[in-house]
């Protein structure tokens, strides 16, 4: 022991003030457990506030505005060509979207009795963790939680130290706007902050190594998306990989396989995240780590340390905020002995560019790999009434069922405001509704939300 | 391409397995058939092949973890698929096969099975409950699964395993699934002296959860006799030398078999089972008879076909390899299920009678203590005989005093009179 160590026990130890972290310590807290939080920023919100979810869809809005103001001259409404003051979206992002969050999850975190000390947390044993901050202080817990997310992960066989290159927690940063971007990878991440950058005013590139943006997604969702970005972009180059990357001037000399060097003022690497779980002592406890990194647990979010649960990230794919929520609760709940289980049947998933692009539980794809039969209906909005007053007739719905009970089993929709149209169909399929049901469910008109209505009806026709 | 091999259908509503041994390592390069894993089910210990030939890349289990059918167990990587697949040894009329989904996915259901169709809210309360979904028949629309399904599942229980866990004790200790009425909390005992928690192990949960399910089910009636076996002892003393030269061991237990095989072919209500929710008395036209035998994991009961038919050395060869196969903890699901009747025959460590519970959902079984030589007036006479007490426990709601008292006088007669059972053959 070190000399001025504090030796203190709480009931539950965690690691990691994000998404998992926090929503795992507010039900602890409920629960009646003495909870603290050990956060390396001494804060609560995780990547999410502060590096991805929060900070990208306050950008996202600013580029969708700017494409909305540019579209209002189709509508006969004119307004002066847009001036940026990147100082004022910075601090706007900063103060009024994530500073005005990150206050209101400490204020309950003070409400609810927990507390958040900062610094690095490494586990000692199963029981006892150290932490290494401002201060050294020795935690005993009755259990943990080990919620300490992921990171960006590096290109694969590329090294490079380069103020040019960055990754999305650099992008998020918007330390200026670069005339010619390259992004790196077309999965979510890179869409949408390469959105944010065409529109934003760069000349962006995109490559992707597989033959498609969003690789797993079913291509008729893709489509729309697909379509506006080819036109938003300057150039999306498919099955291409980034050899290697050069420091050159003001900028980076990027080498692509199969085509010509060409130079960027900045590149954006977005080829995904990765567990943090190294440097957290868990080689002297019993938790096992899978190759990729990521901690195992059951559907109770234990891991095979009886003292020790895991939320969100750290946990391995999907790498989602909102799933973090659900296992930190249902971790939390486990702990305190009630019968949860992160059983969920759909972890919602979506792409805020634009269009919005979203799906959840089974997917067309999934299914044909899968071997198993399922009814498949598509809605085009050029049928929808709602989707015309906004001019946007390039949105789709999509259900998948099942062919013999009509159970919803899974939903795509790509188009504005795909997003939060998801929730509908996500409550359908967590719930066994059946295509029925939602044929039969009175839809507000005109909204787009009745697309899930006229989808579902196609199959109830078709079924009688 | 990776290849994940899930724990197979079991058959017979089991839903769970505890996993005793992990039989490979991660990087092993195993052939098909090779033994993977030790699984105890709820019936037996059993050994799972390998359904592929290579390389092992994910050991998903641990020993002491209980897995649900559909989960995965080990990730091959590069797998050669051994042409048909194959079913689990130990269920082979249940052709289970490896599913091919990708294990964590939720989105992908295994083998075109949907997650099962039920809201979060009734999922819970089948937590609670100690449900285990799918073996839950849904009958609201689409096949979904409603509370009042589950609420009907937890009073037919018998079917159902324990499921429920309390997670805030170590993953090994999980709360019964309980039967009937809430058993007030426990005093705490440190307050006497110091005790020690042991968790019960898979099997003794099974035990404890199917007597207490026959004890608060099924109104018992015991009726006491003894059976004069100084002929029949006479009998297998003059045979068993000479029929261990074949390999047989003559037993007593054969002979219980035989005997109660053929007096329950005169009092068929005793070869039943109820069906409660029907109110229908299910008569059971073959005489599968199980035998309790002592391991040292806890209670198993082994299951002989056709007791009433077969010949009675071909019965005690069999019994003496199904023992030996259950005290090895090696018995296929099949010894173990399908049984009508059970006998249970403490002998071999004396005492003067036990009260078995019935093996539900049986209707009656027998309890054999150890033969003592009695003082027993015979015409006048006081002679010494060989006297076996036996306890014929049976379901009041099916048969009454009346009707146990003759069939355990049948059983007696039968046990008295050898040559009475031969005729019967």
């Amino acid at each position: 022991m070190v000399m001025g160590d504090l030796a203190r026990e709480v009931d539950v130890a965690v690691v990691g003030g994000g998404p998992g972290g926090y929503s795992a310590a507010f039900r602890c807290a409920e629960l009646g457990l003495e909870t603290v939080v050990v956060d390396a920023g001494e804060r609560l919100g995780g990547a999410c506030l502060y590096a991805g979810c929060i900070p990208s869809k306050a950008l996202l809005h600013v580029a969708a505005l700017m494409h909305e103001v540019e579209r209002a001259r189709e509508l006969g409404l004119h307004y002066g060509e847009p001036r940026l003051g990147l100082d004022a979206l910075r601090t706007w992002k900063a103060e009024r979207v994530v500073g005005k969050l990150a206050r209101g999850l400490a204020a309950v975190a003070k409400s609810k009795g927990v507390e958040v000390t900062g610094g690095r947390a490494v586990l000692e044993d199963s029981r006892t963790l150290r932490v290494e901050g401002v201060r050294m202080e020795t935690i005993r817990f009755k259990h943990a939680i080990i919620a300490t997310g992921s990171r960006p992960a590096a290109l694969p066989g590329v090294t490079i130290v380069s103020e040019h290159v960055m990754d999305s927690t650099g992008a998020l940063e918007l330390a200026d706007v670069p005339e010619r971007l390259l992004v790196i990878g077309g999965g979510y991440i890179g869409l949408e902050l390469g959105t944010v950058y065409a529109t934003l005013g760069s000349r962006v590139t995109l490559v992707e190594m597989t033959d498609g943006l969003l690789p797993g997604v079913d291509r008729d969702l893709v489509g729309p998306l697909a379509r506006r970005l080819e036109n938003l972009f300057a150039a999306v180059h498919l099955n291409t990989k980034v050899t290697a990357l050069h420091e050159s001037g003001a900028g980076v000399l990027v080498e692509l396989e199969g085509r010509d060097a060409e130079a960027f003022d900045r590149v954006l690497v977005a080829v995904g995240r990765q567990p943090q779980s190294a440097g957290l002592g868990l080689e002297t406890t019993r938790v096992r780590v899978d190759g990729r990194g990521s901690l195992v647990v059951d559907d109770r979010c234990r891991t095979d340390d009886p003292h020790i649960y895991a939320a969100g990230d750290v946990t391995g794919e999907p790498m989602l905020a909102h799933r973090a929520m659900r296992q930190g609760k249902v971790a939390a709940e486990v702990i305190a002995g009630r019968p949860a289980a992160f059983d969920n049947v759909v972890v919602p998933a979506v792409v805020f560019t634009d269009p919005e692009l979203a799906w959840c539980g089974l997917t067309e794809r999934l299914a044909e790999e899968a071997g198993r039969p399922v009814k498949v209906a598509r809605f085009s909005w050029t049928a929808s009434g709602r989707a015309a007053t906004l001019g946007r007739t390039d949105g789709l719905t999509k259900l998948v069922v099942d062919p013999e009970s009509g159970v919803v089993l899974g939903a795509g929709v790509v188009g504005p405001g795909a997003g939060e149209l998801i929730a509908e169909a996500a409550l359908a399929v967590e719930t066994s509704a059946l295509a029925e049901d939602v044929a039969s469910t009175i839809h507000a008109h005109p909204t787009l939300s009745e697309s899930w209505m006229e989808t579902a009806e196609t199959l109830t026709l078709r079924r009688r | 391409m990776p290849r994940p091999f899930v724990l197979p259908d079991l058959g017979e509503g089991l839903t769970e397995a505890e996993i005793i041994a992990v039989l490979v390592r991660e990087g092993d390069v195993i052939q098909e058939d090779a033994p993977l894993l030790e699984v105890e089910t709820d019936k037996a210990q059993v050994e799972i092949p390998s359904p592929m030939s290579g390389r092992v890349e994910t050991v998903h289990v641990r020993p002491g973890q209980t897995v649900k059918v559909g989960a995965a167990l080990i990730t091959f990587a590069d797998s050669t698929d051994g042409g048909a697949r194959r079913s689990l040894a130990a269920a082979p009329a249940t052709g289970a096969a490896p599913a091919t989904a990708t294990p964590g996915d939720r989105s992908a259901p295994p083998r075109g099975r949907g997650p099962v169709p039920a809201t979060p809210a009734t999922r819970r309360l089948a937590r609670e409950l100690g449900v285990d979904l799918l073996t839950v028949r849904g009958r609201g629309p689409g096949g979904r699964i409603t509370d009042d399904d589950v609420r009907a599942a937890t009073s037919a229980a018998g079917a159902s395993a324990p499921g429920a866990s309390a997670p805030a004790s170590p993953p090994d200790a999980k709360p019964l699934a309980r039967v009937g009425v809430e058993p007030p909390p426990l005093p705490r005992f440190e307050q006497w002296g110091p005790v020690e928690r042991a968790p019960l192990s898979h099997l003794r949960r099974t035990i404890a959860l199917r007597m207490t399910l026959s004890a608060s089910l099924i109104p018992h009636v015991t009726h006491f006799d003894r059976a004069d076996i100084t002929e029949l002892d006479a009998i297998i003393r003059r045979n068993v030398e000479r029929l261990r030269a074949r390999g047989v061991s003559l037993t007593l237990t054969s002979f219980l078999l035989k005997a109660s095989a053929l007096a329950l072919r005169a009092h068929p209500q005793f070869n039943a089972s109820l069906d409660a929710a029907a109110g229908a008395l299910i008569l059971k036209r073959y005489y599968h008879l199980g035998v309790a035998v002592a391991t040292d994991r806890g209670l198993i009961v082994p299951v002989m076909r056709d007791v009433d038919q077969r010949p009675l050395l071909e019965l005690a060869r069999e019994l003496a390899t199904l023992a030996e196969r259950v005290r090895e903890g090696k018995a296929a699901l099949d010894d173990l299920r399908g049984g009508t009747f059970t006998i249970t025959n403490l002998g071999a460590l004396g005492g003067t009678g036990a009260i078995p519970i019935i093996n539900y959902p049986e209707v009656a079984i027998l309890g054999v203590a150890r033969a003592r030589e009695d003082a027993v007036v015979r015409e006048g006479q006081v002679v010494p005989r060989l006297m076996l007490p036996l306890t014929l426990t049976f379901d009041h709601r099916i048969a009454d005093g009346a009707d146990g008292a003759r069939f355990a006088a049948d059983i007696v007669r039968f046990l008295e009179h050898p040559d009475q059972m031969l005729l019967e053959l």
